[in-house]
Order: C-alpha cells, then structure tokens, then sequence
C-alpha cells in the first residue's frame, strides 16, 4: 500500500522539482519535507484503537466546528475567500480538517444508531445536520469545491450505511431540479463563469477558458511518452496557470506523457482499491464506514482535479493528492491514509471470521 | 440497488441486510471509481494520442513566436551608381500600446532618456492614441547607441517599449531630391487593406514608399523580409532565438538621374520657387528634376513633425508640390521657336519677313508687341522675341495646325514615366475651347496663343522635352529608369537646314544679340541655345509683374538646349513669379555650366549660397529652427550626419570625382568624352564675357505681353 503512495510523491517531487524551472526549491524540497512531516503523523493515527477513535469523533467534529466560525469571525482571506486561521505557529484550513472530521463522526453516529432505525427519518435527520452545518460554514467562506467534498464524503458514507436507495433516487432528483436554481442564485459571478467555459472553453480561449485550453495544450502535447523531464513548454513558459498545484497533472503529462498519467492513475487505483479493500475487510460498522468515507474523500480529490484537467469538468480549485504543492491538501489526504491504515491494523488483530462477507 | 423489493412495506433491517448493502454498494462505489479511472485514462490518451498533433501544434505555436525581420529596401541609384536613397543602421526604441499600462508615464520616462522635445512627445502621445494598439508606434528613431543602451536597461520598468535595431531611409541630398523621390513611411490602416493584409506591412520598423519613386517602384525596392524564430513565455518575454533567416534587401533601381547635377540645380534654385528639368538629347535620359523649395525627405521617413508639416503647409510657395509635374505655367515666349518650326511646316520660309511696328494689326485690332522690332524675319522674331511676327504667321497658318505641332513637341501630353501624377496642361485650339467653353475661336485667341499666353498651360518637364524635340527634331520620350538599350525615336520631317537655322536663331538669342545675352556659358567652345520666356500672372492693371506682392510678379521661363549645334542636353527653367525671365536663364546657365565643368559651377554657385544663408539643406534646417522658435516650441539640434559616405552624390562630390585620383567608377566618362569630342563652331560673333552672374533678378530686356 506505502508503494504507490512513494511513487505518487516521488513523482510529485520530479514534477515540482520540473514545474520550478529545474530547481527543488521553492517547491519540490518542501513537498518531500511536509511528506516526511506528515508520514509519521498518518504512522501516529494508525496506533489509535478502535475505542479511542470512536470517543474523540464528536469532540474532534465540535472543536473543526467551532474553527470554521472562528475562520468567519477572525480569519484572514487569502485568494478571494475567508479559509484560513492563523494559530500563530501554524496556519491552518479548517475546513481541510473537515473532511476526514466528518467521515469520522458520520461513521461514529450510524455505528451507534440502532439497526432498527435506518429506515427511519430518525438516521437522516441528525446526519443531515452533521454534515449541512459544516458545508454551510465553508460556503460562507466561500469555498464551493471544498463544500461539495464535505458532501459528496458525507453523502458516501450515508449510502453505504444502507440508507434506504429510493431516498438516494429522490435527493438526486432533487438536486437536478434544484442545480440551475442554486446555479443563477447561489453562485458567484465568476464561478458561473467557469461553468460556462467548461461547457465552451474555446468561446473565450484568451479569458476564462485559457486554463483548460493551455491545460489540454499541455497533455495532448506530451503524446505517448512526453517531451522529456525538465522539457515542458508549456509549463515553464508559464503558459499554463499554477503548475505546482491545480494543474500538476498536466505539467507532469507534457513531459512524461500518456505512459506517466497511466502510472499516476494507476497508482491511485492501487490507493483507492487498497482503501475500499480495508473497508471490506472489515468487521464493524464503524471501521467499514470509516475507510469508505476515507477513500471517497480522496477518490473526490483525484476524480475532480484530473477532470478538471482534462477538460470534463469545469476549473474548481481542488488539488491532485500526494502531487500538488501544498501543506493543507498534504495534511488531509494523510488524516486520511493514516486513519485507513488504522482500520488495516485493526483488520489485521481481529481474526477474520469468514463467514460475514 | 437490492432495496427495492422492501421499499413499500416497512423495511425490515438486519444486521445481516446492512452487511449485504453495504456490500453491494461498496461494490458500486468500488466499479464507479474504476469506470472513472479508466474514463479519465481513456480521454487522457484520446488527448495525447489521438489528437496529439494538433496539440503539438498549438504547444508550438504557443512557444514560438516567428517575427519578420523588415527586409532592407533597395538603393535608388543615379545614373553613375551613387545612391540617391540608401539605408543606415541606426537604433529606434517602438512602443506597443496595448502593452503599455501607463502610456503617459512611459512617454515622460523615454523623453527623459531619449531626450525628446514637447513637440515629439506629443506627437507620440497621439500616434498611440490613434493607433490600433497592437501595433508598434515609433517613439524615435536615428538614436545613439548610449540611448539605446539606456532604454535597454530600463526595459523591466517600461512595459509594451521595445527597443530595435534597424535601418531606417537615408537621402544623402535631402531636399535636392524630396520631389523627386519621395519618402517612406509606416504603412497606413488602408494600405494594409490594400494589400491583402501583408503582415510585412506592420512589422514595426518597416516602411513603404509614401510618395514619387519610392512609392512607384516599391515592389522592386521590397526585397524579402527575414525572420526570427524566438521562444517566448505566455507573457511575451523573449527566452532565446531558434532560428533566424536573413532579409534578402531590395533591388536596386537605376535611374537616369544625375545625382551631383540634381543637387547642383536644386541648390542653385536658391531662394526661389521654382524648378529645373535637364534631359539627354539622345536618350531621354531624364538628368536632372529638380524642384524647389522642397522638405527633407529624411525627416520625412523618420516620421516628422507637427512643426516641421506646418510650416511645410503654410509656405505660400508650396514645398509639398513637385513643381516640375504638378506646377502648370504659360509658357509664354519660350514656344516661338516651336511656332515657328510649325510655321515651316506650313511651308512659311525662313526668309519672309514683317513689319513690326511695336505691334500688329490683325482682324480689326491692334495688339501690342513689346517692342518695335522693324523688319522682322524667323531669325530676328526668334532672337529678339518678337510678337508681332508669330501673331502674323499664327493667324496665316491657323491655330489648328501650331496647336498639332505643339502636341507632337510634347506640350499637353502626359509622359510614361513611373511618377504617381502629372499635370498635363493644355495646349488651346477651336475644338477645346468650343468644348470647354461652347465658345467659338476668336482671332485674339489665335494671338494670346501665339505666344504662349491665353490659354495655354504648361509644366516644365514638358518644356524641356519640347526643348530636346526642337533641338534634336526627334520625338525625343523622356524616361527616368536607366537601361542599357538606347532608345530609338521617331524623326520629325525637318529638314537638317530647317533644323539648323532655329538652332542658330535660339543660339543668337543667348550668344548673339538676342534677350539672354547674360545666359552665356563661360566655355569659349560650347554654346548654349536658349529661348526667354515670361508668363504673366495677373493683368497689368494690377501689378508690373517685376515689383510688388512677390504672388503678382511674372513666372520666369527658360528653355534650352547645348551644344548648340550638336544638341547634347536640353531642360527648361521655370522660377514662379521671378519677376521675368531674368529670373531663370542664369540658373539654366550655371546648371549648364556645372554640367560641362563642375568645378566652374561651383565656383559660381558658392559666392550665391553664401548670401543666401548655405545650402538649400542647410536653409531648411534654419527656417525650421525659426519657424519652431515663432511658434513657442523647443527646438532639435539638427541631426548631425557625421560618418556619410554617401557625399559622393553631393554637387562638391563631382568636383573631387574630377581630380585625376579619382575612383573611375564615379566618374562620369560620358560626359568627359562628349565634351572633349566636341566641336563647338565659333561662328558667333560675340564673345561677351559672361557674368559670373550673383544676382537673380537680372533686369534684361525681356519681353512683357
């Protein structure tokens, strides 16, 4: 499992190492660093035991809660938008801390609810709340992308707690009606606009669409087996916006081309099929909910920035895991490794009965 | 999924049911994030590898920038090979407007370093505001290498400024050769529609012909431009040169044009407005255009000034206007001769004589002649300008026929040459003036016309050519692009005697004891043959057309032709409101004389342009300096031209091309060997000592209408 985690980041590290014009600073040195910061922390994570996580799930999701509101109230805005707490040592994105905050205590609360009530609005009503309190204070912020992966995490782990499916069919109708209603209402100025560039980036090739087109320029460049390291045009002739972190994988496809995004998808595959692994392997609830929701958090990081990238789906700032420069982006996806390797270990003590799946 | 079959009852939940859906969704989730996963590796490859080639393409657009390098134009060349226009490297500093964030800032901090004047920063202010701002305005050009180096470094500072190489027009002779040449310019908004949005046309730096040959011959002068292929970032800055090609310069274009004697006669034009045209007799060749006064074309080509295109434009004697196509003239006396080579046409003999009794009756009226002439045969009447004589023959021969022999001298015609317009005039008869006026022709039009008044209208290329078709009795076609076959013209039905006798009579008229005594050549063995002309401007009820208003004084003309008995050049001189022909026939003397020897020209010219205040050059830079001074604005030191090694096209250029050192090729060798082959017969009686003539408005006898 550690295997294709040291690819993705040594390959992250070559990228940066490219994206700053050859050289390991500023980024590629700080990325190995943070990882090695990071790596003992997930270590640290996978040593707590089952009864312990379960205990700290809801202070942990009440002390992210009260952050977010001191992100509104005292935060500083950075890049157009309220998310960052100054602690004085560190600054930190508490809605970063959310995702994994809320897989856990969703996981905690459907673990506890008795079996009997899962048909019941009695297992909709408090999830509902657990997971709308934090998606509304990071969109205040505001943050659509982040919000959208606080529920699409919530969301996973609400599906695969056997949540009755016709509530899933009529959400989901639900939100089709509600999507262009929240689309002309609710969103900014300039995030309609990127919807509509993605739906047309060559309508505006100079404006608003020149990141996918210099994005798509990039990848489609690389061919089979890329211009070679350190070769890319596109990325260090600042063609393509933010190459160290949003659009990495389209730095990393120019010079290492379709072989290179094979290797990175493939290792994510091995990842995220590691993580739903640990998930089925597992005897309780808590710990099977816990890794889905785990996985899911990162597979959103990987499905949305490599979409985005591609040109499927429009330009939201969401980083690619273990590649992207970045300590909050690093931090959450190692919460999440670190606790999925927690449910591992406990996989590992518990003999495996056999006969429940 | 599985749930379906529970839905309508209450469902029934089980650890074992949730382990099963959990499951099964697991399993879901598990076969949606591996569809995507191959979805995404399967639009990655669609990208990379199907259509790899076109994003490869558009990578190399985007890293590539390709730059035409302006091609080098071509030299204008004289007849002896010394360029008329030639190029010089210089450094110019372009500033792109659509690049530039604070145009105003930028514009103050270059006038700082470039050390412009408020005039020239105005100027640029506004050329970037009428500029369509992706392209290129030139903020100066003609800089020293310490400028250039200074806006260099300050490059990070002044975004959209880009400082260039080049080269831009150089006209060694500057206004002698203004009209006659042109100028180049930056290719304007219709001139780039026009020619089918050539991206040559707005490379910065580069310049098409604006005006004359520059502009005729622009194809030939083109060449091909370079190009540069440079790495660039996204946010245009240049990482490196690819590759470069090299310009390939313009042709040459050789033209007749004797550049020393084009100089010399635009110089020795002096304070006047006027012109002078010179012509080979036996080729065309047309030697010498010039016009006067003029505007430099080098401060053209740089792009000039408001100051400087005020005052051009406010001159009330229009330097803007080449005076030699666009400036119409009677012609005045300077026809009698071609009258009369009409006259024997008609079969009049040499030897008929008049009475002139200070005039002539003809029809009912009298009309006036100038003078009273007494007995008056085509010799005398030639010489001595008399009216009375032509008015006699004219209304004999009739109008129509003098009108025909005029067209066929080349009066009223328009000439092939490549120049972007010329005025034609008009050359009066019955069917013309029936059509332009609906008026019958009366006997006092057969007068007027007789003598180059009335309606008749002329320009002075067109005299001269009259004057190489009287002198040769060839049609003699006029060219300006030198080519090695000699051209072959048609021979009027003269006989040589016919011929002869008015070469003889026009000689008289400088040599003998006609009205241009003091149009003498200083050479004992070349004489000139010539004809006075004065056009009178207004009615004598206003002006004596010798004194008052300079506007009402009378046009001086002068016609011409030498040797005299072996024509080799001829021209035509034509001073606007000199006050009469003694305006004109010294400048066609010393142009003449210059001709046959330099160094005598010169000699007679210096003395001149010292009283006039230098050379026409050198004048022009003083009245710019004066002008700007009246206006309130700060002027330029004129630009110093310090390393020329173009003076050889220079008047002075032919007098060191002389000295037995010279280099062969800039000598002319025709011109030595025709003027000692010469035998100049000395049958004139005269031998007057010429005037080294320093004044202009010699007062000699002349012929007032």
């Amino acid at each position: 499992m550690l295997f294709p985690l040291f690819v993705l980041i040594g390959f992250g590290a070559l990228v940066l190492f490219s994206a700053a014009g050859g050289s390991w600073d500023p980024y590629a040195s700080s990325h190995v660093i943070r990882f090695l910061v990071f790596l003992p922390m997930a270590f640290v994570i996978s040593m707590f035991s089952r009864e312990l996580a379960q205990f700290f799930a809801f202070p942990i999701y009440i002390v992210i809660i009260v952050m977010l509101m001191a992100v509104e109230a005292i935060g500083f805005v950075g890049g157009g938008s309220q998310r960052w707490l100054d602690l004085g040592f560190i600054q930190l994105q508490p809605s970063e801390l959310m995702k994994p905050g809320l897989v856990l205590v969703l996981a905690r609360f459907y673990a506890n609810l008795p079996i009997g009530l899962i048909p019941t609005w009695r297992s909709v009503v408090p999830a509902a709340a657990l997971i709308g309190t934090p998606v509304a204070l990071v969109l205040l912020q505001p943050d659509l992308g982040t919000s959208l992966a606080l529920a699409f995490g919530g969301a996973v782990v609400m599906f695969v707690a056997g949540l009755p499916l016709r509530w899933f069919l009529a959400a989901g109708a639900a939100a089709a009606v509600l999507a262009p209603i929240a689309f002309f209402f609710g969103l900014q100025p300039y995030q309609q606009r990127r919807v509509f560039t993605f739906l047309d980036p060559e309508s505006d090739p100079l404006g608003d669409g020149y990141h996918i087109t210099q994005s798509k320029i990039a990848i489609g460049s690389g061919g089979l087996s890329g211009k070679g390291f350190n070769e890319g045009s596109q990325s260090h002739l600042n063609y393509l916006p933010e190459p160290q972190t949003d659009f990495i994988f389209s730095t990393m496809a120019e010079e290492w081309g379709f072989i290179g995004g094979l290797v990175v998808i493939g290792a994510f595959a091995m990842i995220l099929g590691w993580g739903l692994k640990t998930a089925r392997e597992s005897q309780d609830r808590f710990a099977k909910l816990l890794a889905t929701g785990m996985t899911a958090t990162i597979f959103f990081y990987v499905a949305i920035n490599l979409m985005m990238v591609m040109g499927l789906a429009p330009v939201v700032g969401i980083p690619l895991p273990f590649m992207s420069h970045g300590g909050s982006s690093m931090m959450t996806n190692m919460i999440c490794i670190g606790s999925l390797m927690m449910v591992a270990r406990w996989n590992r003590r518990a003999p495996r009965t056999g006969l429940i799946s | 999924m599985g749930l379906r079959n529970r839905n309508k009852r209450r469902d029934i939940v089980s650890q074992t049911t949730l382990d099963n859906a959990f499951d099964r969704r697991t399993f879901t989730i598990g076969t949606a994030m591996g569809g995507l996963g191959v979805l995404l590796a399967a639009r990655m490859g669609y990208i990379a590898i199907a259509e790899n080639e076109k994003y490869e393409l558009e990578s190399e657009s985007n890293r590539v920038n390709l730059s035409l390098i302006p091609p080098r134009r071509g030299w204008l060349l004289d007849r002896n090979g010394a360029p008329l226009a030639s190029n010089r490297a210089d450094f110019r500093v372009d500033i792109i407007p659509e690049r530039t964030r604070d145009p105003d800032r930028t514009v103050a901090v270059l006038t700082d370093i470039l050390e412009l004047d408020e005039n020239q920063s105005a100027d640029v202010l506004k050329r970037i505001e009428d500029s369509p701002g992706f392209q290129p305005v030139e903020v100066a050009s003609g800089l020293k290498y310490d400028q250039f180096a200074a806006v260099s470094v300050r490059l990070p500072d002044l975004p959209g400024v880009v400082p260039q190489r080049g080269f831009s027009r150089f006209y060694p002779t500057g206004p002698s050769v203004g009209h006659l040449i042109g100028y180049v310019g930056p290719a304007n908004a219709e001139e780039y529609e026009e020619q089918d949005r050539n991206p040559l046309l707005i490379t910065p730096g580069y310049k098409i012909g604006k005006d004359a040959l520059e502009q005729q011959f622009e194809l030939d002068l083109r060449g091909v431009p370079g190009a540069r292929r440079v790495e660039v970032t996204a946010s245009g800055r240049i990482v490196r040169d690819l590759e470069t090609r090299e310009d390939i310069q313009g042709d040459p274009v050789r033209l007749t044009i004797d550049g020393p004697l084009q100089d010399y006669a635009a110089r020795r034009i002096g304070l006047e407005s006027g012109s002078c045209v010179v012509m080979d007799c036996e080729t065309g060749d047309v030697l010498c255009m010039s016009s006067m006064p003029s505007f430099d074309p080098n401060s053209f080509s740089q792009g000039i000034g408001r100051v400087e295109y005020a005052m051009l434009r406010e001159d009330e004697r229009v330097p803007l206007r080449n005076k030699v196509l666009k400036g119409l003239y009677p012609p005045g006396s300077t026809v009698k001769p071609m009258h009369c080579m009409a006259f024997l046409d008609a079969g009049v003999k040499p030897e008929e004589t008049i009475i002139c009794g200070g005039g002539r009756r003809i029809g009912n009226r009298f009309f006036n002649c100038w003078s009273n002439h007494g007995s008056v045969d085509m010799a005398k009447a030639i010489y001595q300008s008399c009216d009375s004589y032509f008015y006699h023959f004219a209304q004999q021969v009739g109008f129509d026929h003098v009108a025909k022999w005029a067209h066929k001298m080349g009066l009223g015609e328009e000439f092939p040459l490549p120049v972007t317009s010329q005025f034609y005039g008009t050359v009066p008869d019955p069917a013309w003036k029936k059509k332009k006026f609906d008026q019958d022709w009366q006997p006092y039009d057969t007068v007027n016309s007789s003598i180059g008044q009335g309606y008749y209208l002329t320009n002075p290329l067109q005299l001269a050519v009259m004057s190489a078709r009287l002198a040769t009795g060839n049609r003699v076609m006029p060219r300006l692009r030198l080519t090695d076959e000699k051209p072959k013209f048609e021979h009027f039905d003269f006989s040589p005697e016919e011929i002869g006798y008015v070469r003889q009579a026009m000689s008289d008229t400088v040599n003998g004891p006609g009205t241009a005594g003091r149009a003498r050549l200083p050479f004992d063995d070349i004489l000139m043959a010539g004809k006075t002309g004065t056009a009178q401007v207004v009615s004598l009820s206003i002006s004596d057309g010798k004194t008052g208003p300079w506007k009402y004084r009378d046009h001086g003309l002068f016609v011409f032709f030498a040797p005299f008995d072996k024509p080799k050049y001829a021209g035509a001189v034509v001073i606007e409101h000199g006050g009469g022909s003694g305006s004109a026939y010294p400048i066609a003397r010393d142009v003449m004389t210059f001709m046959f020897d330099p160094a005598k020209g010169m000699e007679a010219l210096r003395p001149l342009e010292e009283q006039w205040g230098g050379t026409a050059q050198q004048r022009l830079n003083q009245k710019y300096r004066a002008y700007a001074a009246a206006a309130g604005e700060a002027v330029p030191p004129v630009p110093e031209r310090d390393e020329d090694i173009f003076d050889q096209v220079e008047a002075e250029a032919r007098v060191a091309a002389r000295q037995p050192e010279a280099i062969a090729e800039d000598a002319s060798p025709s011109r030595v060997d025709t003027r000692s082959a010469e035998e100049v017969s000395e049958d004139t009686n005269s031998a007057r000592p010429t005037s080294s003539g320093s004044t202009t408005q010699a007062t000699s006898a002349d012929d007032p209408e």
